[in-house]
């Protein structure tokens, strides 16, 4: 490939608009410097003045020299060492979601989450959400003591006694008793909650999900005699297709799917094969965004394209076709390749429309995919929410006769669509409990307030799919006085001395122990975190209607006007986690926009606004007789006639990080044929003459419309030359104009030897899927400051990680036309951009005060208190990848929403005290994790050995679920890294030289052609395709 | 009645020794060569436990080999504690419920002559008797009760000022009164000038000894604020603040020779050398000197309740103050040095074993870790992480590697 622009790339509509005021911008990396004004603290002029006084002040009144404390134990505990983390096995659980993890602590506080290896089912991956929970753990928001009636400062036995009281006299009168959840997945929380109904028989427990997929249940009920839902593995499918199913961000277990899918992406000069991904979709998903195809439908067309599917399917294996159908592009091509993969292919559906979801399976039936991708034997227990449960629950609330309820740690009245009429039922309860470790929505309506630990100061244990077990383990004291929800149930069901640990232990002993010592059984069980047991694979026979369903599909769905869908993203999720500023300022992989919450339109309906850069205007959308006014956020690849807001915003008791961002979208679901329906049509959208600057990174940087920084090629390319893509940049040299060199070659430098290590990293831009789990792992790691949303628009953001995310296009640069038509679908690609430790770094030259420099191993160091803070460097970094701290935002006051982890008492428990807490003026950029490069070398060093490969990994590295992040030694031929990149020296007579070529023909280093020689290798993105999009 | 009693004494005395003589004359050596072995493997193993002439966890080892049944039972007793109790032995089991059921470690490992040899140093320093000079408890205990209370010198403060206030005011009345005085005569247009100068601001301003007054503070103003300025970073060599319990390091690591690892344990793992626990100190002090008011205020901060024999519910740390105060902003990890590196204690921490009240030796400044860094050899042998690095370096260079020569001057080894 040659650097001409065949294919276009372009971060956002206004970059290939190209509008004027961008493009003054675009090239501005940090916007403007702060006004006067805008500085809350005193002009330089005043600082001196004040320091003046303050001095004087200061020295007069303390005569003595500054006394710092140190303060030991008292009692130290055994394994606890001052300055060295411990790690416990732990198990997240947030509602039906699920990770097996390893709690990093120090001196006795959680600072980092990382996956645990040993899981059968996340398998060492975490999520963005996973990896933020830690912040959450230190939220301000949080209950301090119980709460009964107003008294805010209850004790635990004025709410029991209050409790037991109302909990008695309701089930004297009969009166229903409610326990209200999401899905539980821990075996012994289902345990206590029977014991609790023992003592109260008059108990119903409700499940419900937030993002409910009850339809599936009910699907698999009508399919196979049994509901359930089953586990996935799209590790074995060549082929897979997803209508509506935001399998790699949202849907039933993401962190799970990311890992298997990542496995049939992977492509090398040895296995040059790789799945097809087809998406039909609305929106544009993380999952449609890796998709190969993407075909846009709209919500009310998903049962038409699975009944075409079924269709399609049936005439090739003979069975009997139904009514409706609908045709839409690839649907055909997809259809053939499934049937060429029988047995190894999969389709998923998003709807929660059991009808829909009852065809999905017709057709994974006549695929024969069960018991090989779709596992009947191993049901899963991450989405047990039942929608009609749940109408019933609010229908008794309607009608007074429920005499208490029991919210455990659920928020029914924000992330229910009922929630309005829960709030308004609840006024009938007499006793209303929540044990939600906040006052959330819910709490606020409650009599009493019982939180509940939060998940990393809990006990717990965790069944997410059949016989695969899981253990919670406190991470920390209780910070504040709550109590562990399943001791409440107990103590309310009348008993005394309850100890959910012992309780925990003995079911765990009565379930699995089978003989031997049974403290080491424990704890070897603690230090593992995980059991599992195998499951015997069964067959299942399929015996639904597909008729009647396909009937009812025809029936219920009419595509009429605009439509609308309301559906999680993947940084805020559905919300719980809403008031950690991790995922707020964690931009949104497709829309890159952060604390914001908007309405998502195609370009094609957002006509008529004048858009340049964020600037955009408000708009009212009115469906099933519910109004609210959100910016419009313009985004490609949407189905014309669409509409998509997020749920998750709009939240009004999560605390100061979430309050007043958004409205409310849940409660635009509505209960259809017994299940939730999360779209709505004939929809009224109404742009608004109010003007709205929408906060997003994707556009902070420009790439200067440099061609190659991505390099990319077709399957069918990659398979008769592995080198397909790839941009090979020749110089000119001094010499003359045609005689050229490789970049690499022409130098000022002689170049230098790493004798020790020479750290590297690769990055697999085909296994990326863009998630930014990587970047919140960055930021708990390394002290990043969170900035706000003022400060995102003023480009001030301090992430050391990005992912840029790029459309593309393959029209002609001039071809305007084209260009409209291609915005309609692009192709997306994801590229994490960190600092490349270049080699010959360019931002190392300019510094005046020798505050960068390089470092024996290949590393780019930051020295903060070197910095003086010209900015020579970032201005001359190729990647602008260097962030600048334009104000301090620690013990600041001005960032005390957007950034509490440095700014409350609470909150600076998660920092991690290996990391210096950077100050104003200061540079700073990604280190390569130098403090655990540094660890992992004392480590070797102090069991007088070699380091290993495997001893230093980077937090991003350890947050990405598919391992498209492989960092190490490059002078170590045995590391992961070299035989990834097949390193070897550039030159044979200097085996330690700074020049390393990458014989993977994958391998490219972006914007070679300068000449900087980074230490970051990306490996080309390969599409899965015919032909390009035309 | 003195002289039979000094019989008694002598007669005791005789009786003792001829016992002694009769029964271990032939087995306890006195070879010098042997009571000195001895007296290494009394330190090693023994001296974290037991003194010949003190009692401390276990009892006071001066005549043992008198006290105990034999020294076949000596024996077996330090080889196995817990099988010589268990066994029923009588004698054993006095002791261990004498000692608060404390078991002694199992030294099995050690050899019949060396367990003699040890028994010669005991035997050599009981004869010797207790020594003479004890280290005097430190003068920082003392300096509690010594100078005025703070709230006398308050009242005398105040009584100043009031003083100085009440001059002032007795001087405007003279001058005022003086000047009318004045004034009752003639007087020159040049004296009148004098009598009755104008005090505007601009002359207030101009004068000199308004601007000495400026001058003045303004300078002690930033000489204090830079001795402060350099406190805050760790610079304040010789800092030897008093601490709240007046621990003599000149006592323990010196007179005791108690390792430097027994208490500051966090040193050999990781970043912080650590400050003790109590339960460390308490590892002695449950027993040792426990009428002392130092150790009770350790026995009040732990909440030591001597009856149990356990911490109680009313713990309070001690909150010592800081000597050696690294800004935040430098990276420095104990494992590194003293593990990796094998550099001792005293290079950075000076005499520690001599100080009385600890105080910081080593200026602690960044030209202070560099020149470290420029002069020292990298304690390469025997470590092979460093065996590649060595080889490379021997083939450019006749000299030792220096840690500055695998990048120990870079800014990330300390600065992230």
């Amino acid at each position: 490939m040659e650097e001409k622009p065949t294919k276009i790339y372009w971060k956002g509509l206004e970059e290939l608009s190209n509008a004027p005021e961008f493009v003054k911008r675009a090239h501005n990396e940090f916007g403007e410097p702060p006004r006067p004004e805008e500085n809350i603290e005193h002009s330089r002029r005043d600082f001196l003045k004040m320091m003046g006084f303050g001095v004087a002040a200061v020295s007069l009144a303390a005569c003595e020299a500054p006394v710092r404390k140190a303060i030991p134990y008292v009692n130290k505990p055994l394994d606890v060492d001052p300055s060295l983390p411990n790690y416990y096995a732990s198990t997240y659980i947030n509602g039906g979601d699920y990770c097996s993890i390893l709690v990093k602590v120090r001196e006795g506080r959680p600072i980092k989450i990382e996956g645990n290896s040993l899981s059968g089912v996340t398998r060492g991956g975490t999520s963005a959400q996973v990896e933020a929970s830690v912040l959450s753990l230190y939220d301000n928001a949080r209950l301090r003591f119980p709460r009964v009636g107003e008294n805010r400062k209850a004790t635990w036995e004025e709410a029991d006694k209050e409790i037991i009281d109302k909990l008695t006299a309701a089930s004297i009168s009969g009166s229903k008793i409610y326990i209200v959840s999401n899905s539980i997945i821990s075996p012994s929380t289902k345990k206590v909650i029977e014991q609790f109904r023992s003592k109260y028989p008059t108990v119903q427990h409700v499940q419900y999900d937030q993002v409910s997929m009850y339809g599936m249940w009910k699907a698999n009920e009508e399919s196979f005699g049994k509901g359930f839902i089953p586990s996935y593995d799209f590790s074995k499918a060549n082929i897979i297709v997803s209508i509506a199913a935001d399998f790699l961000a949202t849907w039933l277990s993401p962190i799970e799917f990311t890992k298997q899918y990542a496995q049939t992406r992977e492509v090398s000069e040895d296995k040059r094969t790789m799945s097809r991904h087809y998406q039909f979709e609305a929106g544009m998903s993380l999952t449609g965004a890796n998709a190969d195809y993407r075909t846009q439908i709209k919500p009310s067309e998903e049962g038409a394209v699975v009944i075409q599917l079924y269709n399609l399917l049936a005439a090739k294996a003979g069975a009997a076709t139904v009514q409706g159908g609908i045709d839409k592009p690839y649907l055909q091509q997809a259809a053939d390749e499934l049937w060429a993969n029988r047995g190894k292919s999969v389709v998923v559906a998003g709807s929660n429309d059991k009808n829909i979801q009852l065809i999905v399976n017709a057709i994974n039936n006549l695929l024969g995919n069960y018991g090989t991708t779709i596992l009947p034997h191993l049901p899963v227990n991450y989405r047990q929410g039942n929608d009609e449960q749940m109408a019933a629950f609010v229908n008794d609330l309607d009608t007074g006769t429920v005499g208490a309820v029991i919210f455990y740690n659920c928020n029914p009245v924000y992330d229910h669509p009922m929630g309005e009429k829960i709030a308004e039922g609840l006024k009938k309860v007499g006793l209303k409990v929540s044990t939600s470790y906040k006052e959330d929505e819910t709490g606020v309506l409650c009599s009493v307030l019982a939180p509940d630990h939060h998940y990393l100061e809990a006990w717990n244990d965790a069944e997410p799919k059949k016989n695969h077990f899981s253990l919670a383990q406190p991470a920390i004291t209780p910070i504040f006085k709550t109590r562990a929800a399943q001791e409440s149930f107990l103590i309310w069901a009348g008993q005394s001395n309850v100890d959910y640990y012992e309780i925990l232990k003995s079911n765990w002993a009565s379930w699995f122990f089978k003989g031997g010592h049974l403290q080491s059984w424990w704890d070897k069980l603690l230090f593992d975190g995980v059991y599992e047991l195998p499951v015997e694979a069964i067959s299942v026979n399929f015996g639904g209607n597909v008729q009647a369903a396909a009937g009812a599909i025809n029936a219920t769905y009419k595509s009429e006007g605009l439509e609308l869908f309301i559906y999680e993203n993947a940084t805020v999720g559905n919300g719980s986690q809403a008031n950690n500023p991790l995922l707020q300022e964690l931009p949104d992989p497709i829309t890159k926009a952060v604390w914001e919450h908007y309405v998502t339109v195609s370009p094609a309906d957002a006509k008529g606004i004048d858009f340049s850069e964020a600037k955009t205007r408000y708009a009212t959308i009115s469906a099933n007789g519910r109004t609210v006014k959100l910016p419009v956020l313009i985004q490609p690849g949407q189905t014309p006639g669409t509409l998509g807001i997020p749920v998750g915003y709009g939240r009004t008791k999560a605390g100061k990080v979430a309050d007043g961002i958004g409205v409310n979208a849940y409660p635009f679901a509505t209960l259809v044929n017994g299940s939730l329906c999360f779209h709505a049509v004939n929809v009224s959208f109404k742009i608004e003459d109010e003007k709205y600057w929408l906060a997003t990174t994707q556009t902070s940087q420009t790439y200067m419309k440099r061609a190659t920084v991505i390099q990319e090629a077709l399957l069918s390319e990659f398979k008769e030359n592995p080198a397909a893509g790839r941009f090979y940049p020749k110089v000119a040299t001094w010499k003359s104009a045609e005689e050229k060199v490789e970049p690499g070659k022409l130098s000022l430098w002689k170049g230098h030897d790493y004798y020790n290590h020479h750290w590297g990293m690769a990055i697999d831009l085909n296994t990326c899927i863009g998630c930014g789990a990587c970047v919140v792992a960055c930021n708990v790691e390394n002290n990043v400051s969170l900035v706000g949303r003022q400060e995102v628009i003023n480009r001030r953001e301090m992430h050391w990680l990005r992912i840029d995310r790029y459309y593309s296009t393959n029209a002609d640069v001039h071809d305007l036309k084209g260009l409209e038509k291609a915005a309609e679908n692009p192709e997306v690609v994801f590229q994490p951009m960190l600092c490349q430790h270049c080699n010959n770094a360019p931002c190392e030259t300019v510094c005046p005060v020798a505050a960068t420099t390089h470092s024996t191993e290949g590393l780019n160091q930051m020295t903060y208190n070197r910095c003086i803070g010209t900015r020579y460097c970032a201005n001359n970094c190729p990647y602008k990848v260097r962030r600048f701290n334009w104000f301090k935002y620690h013990d600041n006051r001005q960032f005390e929403q957007s950034n509490p982890a440095m700014n409350t008492d609470l909150g600076k428990m998660v920092l991690n005290p290996d990391v210096t807490v950077r100050s104003r003026g200061v540079m700073e950029k990604c280190s390569f994790c130098v403090q655990r490069i540094q660890q992992g070398k004392l480590t070797a060093k102090k069991e007088k050995r070699p380091l290993k490969d495997g001893d230093v990994v980077t937090a991003c590295q350890a947050a990405c679920s598919t391992g498209a992040i492989v960092f190490g030694d490059l002078n170590d031929p045995e590391s992961r890294i070299s035989k990834l990149l097949k390193i070897r020296p550039a030159d044979e007579k200097r085996p330690y030289g700074i020049d390393k070529k990458a014989d993977n023909p994958r391998a490219y280093q972006v914007l070679e052609e300068i000449g900087v020689k980074p230490n970051i290798w990306y490996l080309t993105k390969i599409r899965n395709k015919e032909q390009q999009q035309a | 009645m003195i002289r039979t009693l000094r019989l008694k004494y002598l007669l005791t005395y005789l009786w003792i020794f001829s016992i002694s003589l009769a029964g271990l004359a032939q087995e306890i050596p006195t070879d010098p060569a042997i009571i000195k072995e001895g007296e290494s493997l009394f330190k090693a193993n023994c001296q974290t436990c037991h003194r010949v002439h003190q009692k401390l966890v276990g009892p006071a080892l001066a005549d043992v080999y008198n006290r105990a049944p034999s020294i076949d039972w000596i024996k077996a007793f330090i080889r196995n504690s817990a099988a010589v109790i268990a066994s029923g032995d009588e004698y054993a089991v006095k002791l261990y419920n004498e000692y608060n059921k404390t078991q002694m470690t199992a030294f099995t490992g050690l050899k019949d002559d060396q367990i003699m040899a040890i028994l010669a140093y005991i035997k050599d320093e009981t004869i010797k008797g207790p020594p003479q000079a004890q280290p005097q408890p430190g003068p920082a205990g003392q300096q509690v009760t010594t100078g005025v209370p703070e709230s006398y010198l308050n009242v005398i403060l105040i009584g100043l000022v009031v003083i100085l206030v009440l001059l002032v005011i007795i001087l405007g009345f003279l001058i005022s009164a003086l000047k009318r005085l004045i004034d009752q005569k003639p007087l020159s247009e040049e004296d009148r000038e004098l009598v009755h100068s104008t005090v505007t601001l601009s002359t207030v301003v101009r004068s000199k000894g308004f601007l000495f007054i400026v001058v003045f503070f303004a300078t002690t103003l930033a000489v204090k604020a830079v001795i402060n300025g350099l406190y805050s970073i760790g610079i304040q060599k010789g800092y030897a603040p008093k601490q709240p319990i007046a621990f003599s390091h000149k006592l323990h690591a010196g007179a005791y020779e108690i390792d430097c690892k027994y208490c500051h344990t966090g040193v050999l793992k990781g970043k912080s050398a650590t400050i003790p626990s109590i339960n460390i100190c308490m590892n002695c002090h449950s027993q040792v000197k426990t009428e002392s008011p130092q150790i009770q205020k350790l026995w009040a901060a732990a909440d030591w309740q001597p009856e149990t024999k356990t911490y109680g519910p009313n713990q309070q740390p001690i909150e010592w103050v800081r000597i050696h105060n690294l800004p935040d902003l430098a990276y420095f990890n104990h494992a590194q040095h003293v593990v990796v590196g094998g550099i001792e204690c005293q290079t950075c921490h000076g005499p520690v074993e001599e100080m009385e009240v600890v105080q910081q030796y080593s200026l602690l400044t960044m030209g202070w870790c560099i020149d470290c860094h420029r002069k020292t050899d990298v304690n390469a042998k025997g470590n092979a992480y460093y065996d590649k690095l060595v080889e490379l370096h021997s083939k450019q260079s006749k000299q030792p590697m220096k840690v500055e020569d695998i990048g120990g001057l870079e800014c990330a080894k300390c600065h992230y």
